[in-house]
């Protein structure tokens, strides 16, 4: 084996707006392996929550990934929702999806932007996030608020939709196909973007098997996974939508498979619309009086994949466990599959095309020796690990 | 001495050329922001950058490696920009130099901004700035025979001439060289080599930002810096400038005429900006290839045109 060169990537690089560490150990410059580390940004809001109540988890949930920031809400009111036993009204179910999905439209955008920075096509960047602004300007007409919508609570939404905003949300929706229709025909026949991402960072169908991968990582491989569809809820059962898979696998099939999941998003949309003129006079929030004792699993399906809450009640007004996977938990392992034996350029592309979410993925691990069953480090020790690590860094230094 | 002292430094030279450029910095950056509807940054913006890193920020030496190296890269890239410059630059201004090979050595002297930057990189001993440094070596091998071509091109065009006086004054007397077909394949390509020569978009992959974090540049700072963004702004002056003399006709510098010898260097960096904000970063493997065998065969053909007489 020759000597290999060890390109960080992190904890702080242009690529990630989050503080993570991939180390990419190469050979000139074809990546031979790599190691990741995350845990900068570990918040311990599993933990939190057990100390809010059912009405307050909503607003920390939300705060859990800051784009993605109603499907967190979103899982949690299913799995509350099945420890109660109840189905919310058809119109909250649609207020729901509306939300859901104008997130999704966000956040593919957002995706779409970045990879172009990521690219140096800085320009797909600037002109993507200016096609996203007025969706967040609609966010704030329906919800009031441009990110962190706080619409969910237990049993249904927290603000209605007017019939009277019904018109201006169409305009803007229409005028989004027009944007989304002129940012897919720049990025699908641009030559040099097929040249940088057509046949990078593939992953095969039993790659994604083999790894678990979720959302439009595992799409665009040809595995048409959706919890909108494998687990219905909301008023995702009631529209018509088709899920959009791609067979390639590589990066440019995930941003195809993004951009028209953007159109199939306005559908639904539109759709539920209609649906909220049907359902009108209906009540947008169940009168929930208490959380009987028991367990309950909640799916939903973010920009980024399955996202997934287990609550476990004790009868409490607080939930007694709270868990929660994040689809980029299961998509960020797939870059090893992705990058090894790729240039470090198509390394950090394929990197960014599962749309990583660190904040999400954070977790804490507790080891316990397996036949004297206790904990191997408590916080004592690893707080004294600690100050021992800094001495010798200091040591090294001076 | 004291005059060829006064071309260095002041004019055509040094503080001529920096000033352009810095200004020509600005129209790309504010071309840039409106093509991506930001509002741009205000005029004077390229001055404050290079005195804010030239006064006001500390100059971090790498631990490992050689600092001297480091220190003094930079520095000849200034130098080898400036008097590259003043070679290009002397003649469309009418000065004549009574050198009658200026143009190979204006080759050479405008790979040495790219050359210093590889050698302070290296020097640096940073592992992104290695990988950049690699990058710009395989880039300047792909680029330099594609500029060779061209330049060929051009002196055979003007009837076997190699100084930038007479290759100006014969379009001055005729057409332009880029009235004609051969012209137009010269300038596709040179033009390329201009943009990977300033190392903007597509060809910027020697410091790609999102990939290895301003690859050769990463470990400078301060005043060190500075002189890059120097040697940056210099560059993006006097390139278009001898395109502008190579394929337009050179200045002429009475009248009207002041007018359009502007327009024509903004032209060419309109050139380059927009080039540069429609498309994505290639990889190396594939700037290579784009060069050796489209940019060259687009050089060949149009030596052949030349040498039919079109």
């Amino acid at each position: 084996m020759s000597k290999k060169t060890l390109i960080p990537i992190g904890p702080y690089h242009p690529l990630q707006e989050e503080p993570e560490l991939f180390k990419l150990y190469c050979d000139g410059e074809i990546v031979r392996d790599i190691k990741w580390e995350t845990g900068y940004n570990h918040r311990g809001i599993e933990k939190l929550s057990e100390s809010k109540t059912y009405d307050q988890v909503f607003f920390l949930v939300e705060r859990i990934c800051g784009i993605c920031s109603t499907s967190h809400p979103f899982a949690f009111a299913n799995a509350v929702e099945e420890i109660i036993g109840v189905e919310v009204t058809d119109r909250a179910k649609y207020i729901r999806s509306i939300i859901g999905e104008l997130e999704r439209i966000h956040s593919h955008l957002l995706w779409v932007g970045l990879a172009g920075h990521f690219l140096g096509y800085n320009t797909v960047f600037m002109w993507a996030w200016k096609y996203r602004e007025p969706v967040l300007d609609l966010f704030e007409m329906i919800t009031g608020n441009r990110n962190s919508y706080a619409m969910f609570r237990v049993g249904g939404v927290r603000r209605d939709i007017d019939e009277s905003k019904i018109p201006e949300i169409q305009s803007v929706l229409d005028g989004l196909k027009t944007k989304t229709d002129l940012l897919a025909g720049a990025v699908m026949d641009d030559p040099v973007i097929h040249a940088r991402t057509k046949g990078v960072g593939i992953l095969t169908k039993q790659d994604i098997l083999d790894y678990a991968a979720v959302g439009p990582t595992a799409r665009a491989s040809g595995v048409a996974i959706d919890v909108r569809k494998d687990d219905p809820y909301a008023a995702y059962p009631l529209v018509n939508w088709k899920v959009i898979t791609a067979e390639a696998g590589d990066v440019f099939a995930k941003a195809e498979v993004r951009l028209l999941e953007m159109y199939e998003s306005v559908s639904i949309i539109e759709q539920c619309l209609k649906g909220l003129q049907k359902s009108a006079g209906q009540d947008i929030a169940l009168k929930i009086k208490e959380i009987p004792e028991g367990m309950g699993m909640g799916r939903a399906e973010a920009p980024r994949g399955e996202v997934f809450h287990c609550v476990f009640s004790d009868g409490s007004n607080s939930p007694a466990r709270h868990k929660i996977r994040a689809p980029s938990y299961v998509n960020i392992a797939t870059f090893k599959k992705a990058c090894i034996g790729q240039t470090i350029a198509d390394a950090t592309i394929s990197l960014a095309a599962v749309d990583p979410c660190y904040c999400c993925t954070e977790r804490m691990a507790v080891a316990y020796d397996s036949k004297s069953g206790k904990r191997l480090m408590n916080a004592r020790e690893l707080t004294e690990l600690s100050f021992q690590r800094t001495s010798e860094i200091k040591n090294k230094l001076i | 001495m004291a005059i060829d002292l006064f071309y260095f430094f002041v004019f055509p030279g040094l503080i001529f050329a920096a000033i352009t450029g810095a200004f020509l910095s600005w129209f790309d950056r504010k071309i840039t922001a409106r093509v991506q509807f930001r509002k741009g940054p205000p005029l004077l913006q390229p001055f404050y950058d290079f005195f804010k890193l030239l006064l006001v920020k500390e100059t971090i030496l790498p631990k490992m490696g050689s600092p001297v190296v480091f220190l003094l890269a930079p520095v000849f890239s200034v130098f080898g920009a400036t008097m590259a410059g003043v070679f290009i630059l002397l003649p469309l201004f009418n000065i004549t130099t009574g050198f009658r090979g200026d143009l190979l050595v204006i080759f050479y002297l405008l790979t040495i901004p790219s050359f210093s930057y590889i050698i302070g990189s290296l020097a640096s001993g940073n592992p992104l700035a290695s990988v950049g440094a690699s990058r710009e070596m395989k880039l300047i091998i792909s680029y330099e025979l594609t500029f060779l071509l061209v330049i060929a091109g051009i002196i055979m065009k003007a009837g076997q001439l190699f100084d930038l006086n007479s290759i100006i004054s014969i379009q001055q007397a005729g057409t332009p060289f880029i009235g004609s077909l051969s012209g137009v394949l010269l300038f596709i390509a040179g033009i390329f080599c201009l943009q990977a020569k300033l190392g903007l978009v597509p060809f910027d992959m020697a410091e790609a930002e999102t990939e290895i974090t301003e690859g050769m540049f990463i470990d400078y700072s301060g005043s060190a810096y500075a002189m890059i963004k120097l040697t940056k702004y210099i560059m993006l002056f006097i390139l278009p400038a001898f395109i502008v003399a190579l394929f337009m006709n050179g200045f002429r510098l009475e009248g009207i005429n002041i007018l359009w010898a502007i327009l024509k260097i903004i032209v060419v960096v309109l050139l380059l900006t927009l080039i540069r904000n429609t498309n994505p970063r290639v990889k190396i493997k594939q700037a290579v290839k784009f060069f050796a065998i489209w940019m060259n065969l687009i050089a060949v053909i149009a030596i052949v045109l030349i040498a039919f007489g079109y």
